[in-house]
């Protein structure tokens, strides 16, 4: 360790990975439907592709979880985004590719997409 | 990448409760089901409820698993990590509320304590470096090596407040600034890890747990002081310590965190560890550095102070493991935010081992101040069987008993010593009302007794009488003017042993005697031990109208002191009852009671 600089660079990638340790309550949560009808349609590659987004990005204030079955099958894999006093946002239809673009504008840019939530779908 | 954290404890509690079991099996029912790409198992320090261990805590949910066996895992994986349903008959109990589940951090063992000393204790993988730095871990070295000068360093250690954590309270700036004025062609920076207070594992957790802050501390204190040597004095013990510390020192090395030119500064540093072999002695700290430079472990006569004349007669500094534990927080987050925590004049936070008459057994964390029935009541939920407190126990064979009447004092360094108990390194044992005073007063100097060095008359011999009286007294052979004799002696003894051990020996009896005196003349006058705890004053005997003559009690004793018919009542001789208690304990018709 000759500098503060080589120091920073991993507590920075180390920081993205126990960040998912931490339990303030200001955190957002992002839950994904791992009931045998979630699992069935997918919903496993869309959990990992999520926490490694969120991991990677550095974004410490979200955390990812798991729940049973809400009882939408048929619109499973499902993800709920629920941000501190803020409305429950629920996307159905997931993809890892979709998880993706949550990430990217939901959890940084503060801009839910409306395309794959569960009022645009359902209508 | 993993999506979920499974951190199993791995502290010597947990260890020994099964939780390397626990490990093995997580990893292969996670291999099972397919998930070990997503899920880390990460083992880490103790999280301080070691009364529940195998404890077992998954994120992000923050789950809290107590008491896991073995044949929970397959559960625990296929429902929690697969599925994510929590294993509700597995969770802490106190976690769980009528509105569903409360945070870890709302529960009551763990609302009111701060953890600074403790803060990677059951979070972070003691075994990985990245880890720590993770966690701001060696920022606080980078930050004194390239903007601090030795002297600001020092200044700001004062400014904390911080006071040596090991049991004497001596400010820790002021110990720095000592060894910094002493010039010399050598210097050294000691940690003593010779915990060795009955009851007391705090350094073994700080070390278990979180072993490069104490490196990173030492470091700091090198800087400071223009020591390019640190040595960590462990009782060989603690294997489970040791063998973390060897890891971090060698994680360390390979960094260049240790070694020289440590951030490309002209600062070298290196760290070595000696192992102490249990004698208590060496917790001294002139024994401790005798011990260190090869010699038998005795101590000796100061001055000179170890700033002065140390290890090896070169200027030395020697901090307990806690103390060091503090050291990079505070230089990090500035004196001042230390400071602001605690009381006027002992800042900051003390752990605490608890131990004894309790419910939360375990490692807690608290403000200085705060009050000893929070502490007992809240976080340590109090004592079990509804049981009534008696007293708590500070400092080891060093301190004192704290009664009931002075359960709201503000716990520092100051009001223990004004109540005759002292701080000591931490441990907190706590007795209810079966417990015999005067025996535990016997308890202590029996340890100090054996833990004497021999070097110095007052504490070789004058112990040895102090155990004697007791033995008199519990036996019923004491008189009043035993108790006289022994208070003389005990602040003979303070007055003239060499060092801390001689002079803190007597300070359990003189607690005792003060707080306790009734039963000390319960014992001598009336020779009875009213907690029925010290055999020679008790007697077996059976209730003629209860016992129905079933024999059950003749069978079970294992000196043939009870004779009698069947259907007609027993008779204890009290000649060969030799006191075991065993046909209490089977007497089904509650006939036979101890006196």
């Amino acid at each position: 360790m000759k500098s503060l600089e080589e120091l920073k660079a991993i507590r920075e990638k180390m920081q993205g990975q126990i960040g998912i340790r931490s339990e303030s309550s200001d955190q957002t949560r992002v839950i994904v439907g791992m009931a045998t009808c979630g699992i069935a349609s997918g919903a496993r590659p869309v959990l990992t592709a999520l926490s490694d987004a969120i991991q990677t990005k550095g974004l410490t204030n979200v955390s990812v979880t798991q729940t049973g079955c809400i009882g939408l099958c048929q619109y499973e894999p499902i993800v709920e985004v629920l941000e501190p006093g803020k409305d429950k946002v629920t996307y159905v239809k997931m993809t890892p590719e979709k998880a993706l673009e949550v990430v990217e504008q939901h959890l940084i840019h503060g801009q839910a997409v409306k395309k794959y939530t569960i009022s645009e779908i359902l209508g | 990448m993993y999506r979920s954290h499974v951190l199993v404890c791995g502290g010597t509690g947990c260890t020994s409760s099964g939780s390397a079991k626990i490990i093995e099996s997580l990893q292969s029912e996670i291999k099972k089901n397919g998930l070990k790409e997503e899920v880390a198992v990460v083992q880490t320090g103790c999280h301080g409820l070691c009364a529940l261990g195998p404890i077992v805590i998954i994120y992000p949910e923050a789950t809290f698993y107590a008491m896991v066996k073995e044949e929970d895992i397959p559960e625990i994986v296929s429902e929690h990590l697969l599925k994510g349903r929590i294993v509700t008959r597995l969770l802490y109990k106190e976690m769980i509320t009528e509105d569903g589940i409360k945070s870890l951090n709302e529960t009551e063992f763990y609302k009111k304590q701060h953890r600074i000393a403790l803060r990677n204790c059951g979070v972070i993988n003691p075994e990985n470096i990245d880890e720590y730095i993770g966690t701001n871990g060696y920022e606080a070295l980078g930050k004194v090596l390239t903007e601090y000068t030795p002297d600001q360093v020092i200044q700001s250690i004062l400014d904390s407040g911080l006071r040596g954590r090991g049991g004497g309270g001596f400010p820790t700036g002021l110990k720095w600034k000592l060894a910094k004025g002493n010039d010399a062609d050598q210097k050294y920076v000691c940690c003593n890890a010779d915990e060795g207070d009955p009851g007391a594992f705090m350094d073994r957790s700080v070390l278990e747990g979180d072993p490069h802050v104490v490196l990173e501390a030492m470091a700091i204190a090198g800087y400071a002081i223009g020591a390019t040597q640190g040595y960590i004095y462990v009782r060989a013990e603690y294997p489970i310590a040791v063998e973390r510390l060897k890891i971090a020192i060698g994680q360390a090395r390979e960094y260049g965190l240790l070694g020289k030119n440590i951030f490309g500064s002209d600062f070298d540093f290196d760290v070595d560890i000696r192992l102490g072999a249990g004698a208590f002695v060496c917790g001294e700290e002139t024994a401790l550095m005798t011990s260190i430079e090869g010699n038998r472990g005795e101590p000796r006569p100061r001055p000179p102070f170890p700033a002065q004349k140390g290890l090896f007669q070169k200027p030395t500094i020697l901090n307990n493991v806690e103390t060091y534990a503090n050291i990079p927080q505070i230089i990090l987050n500035g004196p001042e935010w230390f400071a602001s925590m605690g009381t006027e004049k002992s800042k900051g936070t003390k752990v605490f081992a608890l131990g004894g008459k309790i419910n939360n057994t375990g490692l807690v964390e608290i403000p200085m101040g705060t009050s000893l029935r929070t502490v007992i009541d809240e976080i340590g939920g109090g004592i079990p069987n509804g049981k009534k407190f008696k007293a708590a126990q500070t400092g080891g064979p060093s301190g004192g008993c704290i009664p009931a009447e002075h359960f709201d004092i503000p716990i520092d360094y100051d009001n223990l010593i004004s109540i005759g108990s002292m701080m000591g390194s931490g441990g907190l044992i706590v007795m209810d009302e079966d417990n015999c005073m005067v025996d535990i007063a016997k308890f202590f100097l029996e340890f100090t007794v054996d833990e004497s060095c021999g070097k110095c008359t007052p504490c070789r011999i004058g112990t040895k009488r102090l155990h004697e009286m007791l033995e008199k007294i519990t036996n019923g052979q004491g008189t009043m003017e035993d108790l006289k004799k022994m208070e003389d002696l005990c602040y003979y003894i303070k007055d003239n042993a060499l060092c801390g051990l001689g002079q803190t020996a007597p300070n359990p009896v003189l607690s005792t005697l003060r707080f306790f005196r009734d039963e000390y003349v319960a014992h001598v006058v009336d020779k009875k031990c009213p907690s029925g705890v010290c055999k020679a004053l008790l007697s077996y005997v059976i209730d003629a109208d209860k016992c129905k003559g079933c024999t059950l009690c003749s069978r079970v004793c294992p000196n043939s002191a009870i004779t009698g018919k069947v259907k007609e009542a027993h008779i204890i001789d009290q000649s060969k009852c030799i006191k075991c208690g065993a046909c209490m304990e089977k007497c089904k018709f509650g006939a036979i009671s101890k006196k």
